[in-house]
């Protein structure tokens, strides 16, 4: 897929009959520049979980983001406060995207008591009350549903909130995805559905997994609006998310954004990717990098000379060094922990 | 300067073959870069560097077998100290050891407390009946309504959703008149879709409501199985404390009438046996509106198990009164010196039954109504079974890893020296529940099941 496909008005595929935002026109310096030291942030604190995987410091299973940075950045960026987020489980870069602390994002995948969840949930279970942030789902598909039911929360209280509900083109083959669109649309719910498609679930392409592999049509038959998304870009993204969350927030319900994206690494860290060639892998990373694409913007626009990228690289290789350091040496939980939060205590 | 290290390529991996490598002494390589291939018995995979900087030397040569995890195996040259790879002197736990890699061994807890640190010990009493408090017959299901009438009017976050029980006034009755009074903002019909709507329930949950999720009969709720235990049950827990879910899962739970395998079946271990959950399956009218009313307000995911051939039936309700029941106690029914009967919603009746006919033999049984299952409240059994010496339990599901095998565990565990008889178990036969009346009949527990089990514990 080329570049631009999504965002070029000719080519664009979308079952909405609305009009589309404009991508790039209204960006600032300052926004540009924090997309893209969030970016390489989770780039980076990505690559430094695969090296700490690699060294049995992360256990069990371990999914990495890299390549699908510009869809949590560019959602982030128009997102109001209260608005809450719900992804699965490739769910670190969202969590950095939000704005959780990096620190005891790491220290959970380590197991560590600084974890966000006291080293009780792991890479696939983590959540942030602050930052809107409801995990982090282990069941494929789960969180559509939770999802929506955080959109019926905010239905119920009126509150002009939407709840961003991500999962992949594996998880849109779940049932239980299907049974939230139709609520949704059916009670008109503020919710955007982020689909992720990074064209494998695990080693399965969409081609042999979908029947329509136009995942944006998925909810033509609940009569939900959908669009297809160049999810490299991140202000294709942005700006297509300002139009989905501008819908649910006005009370028009549910919006389906199809991410086209991609992801570098294996499925999980212990994938060996053989159901695709390194060539595939290689022309992404090369004609389609969601960082180096905005680096060529910033450099176009001039606001950002090589000695103002390297400092945000120091910065942001800084922080990371920070986590993993932090993930090393905070201590594992007590043996008590092993029995809190089981239950919270009736209030009578 | 920074070490290259062996990675581990799954959990379980311990050592590799360095099959390739694809740099050499003077490369310099990006983040990304893949650098080598290794195998391992499982399968080959590329190695991707995570530091920048020049290859200074190769330190594992191509073709080597059996090179260890964390073993360097180059050496890069970088200009940046502070992203160098962190040194692996990790807590032996984590190293990679999978003998090591359990926690420092927690002391094992006798059976009986293993719950205790999570559920405070508190003394949980049915609330006293004011003087002159008007008792009122009132219907299992009227006693229902009235518990999430009252709670749904001093909450406005408590709300009730599920098939047919707006503007249908509920499969079953249990809900009439909630959409007149609340409308339908906060009682929900929705379609069908178990799977779908536990999953809203939860989510709003998480979002700090109080849903009440009605499920036709909890045979439907299988289909929502995934969403009650790995979305409410254990988020809690895995999360660290933060994110809260009050909801309450409710329904008829069991055997109707000749309506076959698929629609009648009890779930009451299926769901006792999860931690995270509370499990609740009153018997009279007055405890499903008590512990309906504390089901609501607890902050914890409830399964609430109700039965269809007890909707009907009246028993006194002690009228306009805030009438909560703990969640967690027991009752002792009817008090009796010889054995000990265990039994909870619908089978509570027959062990009354039972224990009236036994009484007519000179048998005298102490009835114990579970209530909750979980927590269950084994000191009340204790207690009786220390006074009695003799058990029999009595549940409408299946025996195997049932709630009587549960009931009896603890019992064995904590007053062995007390019993003078093995304890006996009543339930349904292990089949599915089959239709044609006489079958079905010999299928499910009845009252001279219980009598014969009493017998046999009393030697009599």
């Amino acid at each position: 897929m080329a570049r631009g496909q999504a965002g070029s008005a000719a080519k664009r595929k979308t079952n909405d009959t609305g009009s589309s935002g404009a991508a790039d026109s209204a960006v600032t310096q300052d926004e540009l520049l924090k997309y893209y030291r969030d970016m390489l942030l989770i780039r980076r604190f990505e690559e430094r979980a695969g090296q700490l995987y690699g060294m049995g410091l992360i256990g069990g299973f371990c999914h990495l983001y890299i390549g699908q940075e510009a869809i949590a950045v560019g959602v982030q960026a128009i997102k109001e406060q209260g608005d809450q987020v719900i992804t699965g489980y490739r769910d670190h870069g969202h969590m950095l995207a939000c704005g959780m602390d990096p620190r005891e994002v790491m220290a959970e995948l380590t197991g560590r008591a600084g974890g966000s969840s006291k080293g009780k949930g792991g890479s696939m279970h983590m959540f942030s009350t602050e930052a809107d942030f409801y995990g982090g789902h282990g069941i494929v598909g789960a969180q559509v549903a939770l999802g929506t039911g955080l959109a019926l929360a905010n239905h119920y209280r009126d509150n002009k909130k939407v709840s961003f509900t991500y999962f992949g083109d594996g998880a849109a083959n779940q049932g239980q995805v299907y049974e939230s669109f139709n609520m949704a649309q059916l009670w008109n719910l503020p919710v955007v559905y982020v689909i992720e498609n990074n064209q494998y679930a695990m080693g399965t392409s969409i081609e042999r997994s979908s029947s329509e592999t136009h995942l944006y049509k998925r909810g033509a038959s609940f009569r939900i609006p959908g669009e297809e998304v160049d999810g490299m870009d991140v202000l294709a993204v942005k700006a297509a998310a300002q139009k989905a969350a501008d819908h649910a927030r006005s009370g028009k319900g549910p919006y389906i954004l199809e991410m086209k994206t991609y992801r570098y690494r294996g499925h999980s860290m212990s994938d060996p990717a053989k159901y695709r060639t390194r060539d595939e892998v290689d022309e992404v990373r090369k004609t389609r990098d969601p960082i180096d694409h905005l680096q060529e913007l910033l450099a176009k626009k001039g606001w950002a000379d090589e000695a103002a990228l390297k400092a945000i690289d120091a910065e942001v290789k800084k922080i990371v060094a920070d986590a993993a350091e932090f993930a090393r040496t905070s201590p594992e939980p007590e043996p008590s922990e092993l029995y809190t939060d089981v239950y919270l205590e009736a209030a009578e | 300067m920074t070490d290259v290290l062996m990675p581990a390529l799954s959990p379980t991996m311990e050592e590799g073959t360095l099959a390739k490598w694809h740099v050499k002494k003077g490369d310099t390589v990006r983040s990304g870069d893949v650098i080598a291939e290794i195998e391992t018995d499982k399968a080959t995979m590329e190695v991707e560097a995570v530091d920048e900087g020049v290859i200074e030397e190769i330190l594992v040569p191509e073709g080597t077998e059996e090179v260890k995890v964390n073993t360097p195996i180059a050496r890069l040259s970088g200009d940046d100290a502070a992203a160098s790879a962190p040194k692996v002197e990790a807590p032996a736990q984590a190293a990679g050891d999978p003998e090591k890699k359990a926690p420092e061994a927690v002391e094992v807890q006798p059976e009986g407390e293993a719950s205790a640190p999570v559920l405070p010990k508190v003394e949980m009493r049915d609330p006293e009946l004011p003087e002159g408090v008007k008792l009122v017959k009132t219907t299992i299901r009227d006693a229902l309504r009235d518990a999430m009438a009252e709670e749904m009017r001093k909450d406005d976050k408590v709300f009730l959703m599920g098939e047919e029980v707006a503007q249908y006034q509920g499969a079953y009755k249990v809900s009439r008149d909630l959409l007149q009074e609340f409308g339908d903002k906060r009682v929900i019909d929705t379609p069908i879709t178990e799977y779908g709507f536990a999953g809203l329930g939860v989510g709003a949950a998480m979002a700090g409501l109080k849903p009440i999720v009605e499920f036709m009969t909890w045979n439907f709720a299988m289909q929502a199985i995934d969403h009650i235990i790995n979305s409410a049950a254990k988020t809690l827990y895995m999360s660290g404390g933060q994110i809260k879910c009050s909801v309450v899962f409710r329904g008829p739970n069991g055997a109707a009438a000749r309506v076959g395998a698929q629609h009648s079946q009890d779930y009451s271990a299926w769901y006792a046996q999860v931690p995270g959950l509370k499990v609740v399956a009153p018997y009279d009218a007055a405890d499903a509106k008590g512990l309906l009313k504390a089901a609501i307000r607890d902050p914890n995911p409830v399964v609430f198990l109700e039965h269809e051939m007890m909707y009907g039936q009246e028993f006194d309700v002690p009228e306009d009164i805030d009438w909560v029941v703990p969640i967690g106690k027991a009752k002792v029914r009817r008090e009796g010196k010889d054995v000990t009967i265990t039994a909870h919603s619908r089978m509570v009746g027959m062990a009354l039954k039972a224990a009236e006919q036994l009484a007519a033999e000179g048998i005298d049984a102490e009835v114990i109504d579970l209530r909750t299952l979980r927590p269950l409240d084994h000191e009340t059994i204790v207690e009786s079974v220390k006074k009695t010496n003799r058990l029999v339990t009595a549940e409408e599901g299946w025996g195997p890893m049932g709630v009587g095998a549960e009931v009896i565990a603890r019992v064995i565990d904590q007053a062995f020296d007390y019993l003078d008889a093995p304890p006996a178990r009543v339930h349904q036969k292990d089949v599915p529940l089959p239709y044609a009346a006489n079958l079905e009949a010999l299928s499910l527990p009845s009252v001279e099941d219980i009598v014969k089990a009493v017998k046999a514990v009393t030697y009599k």
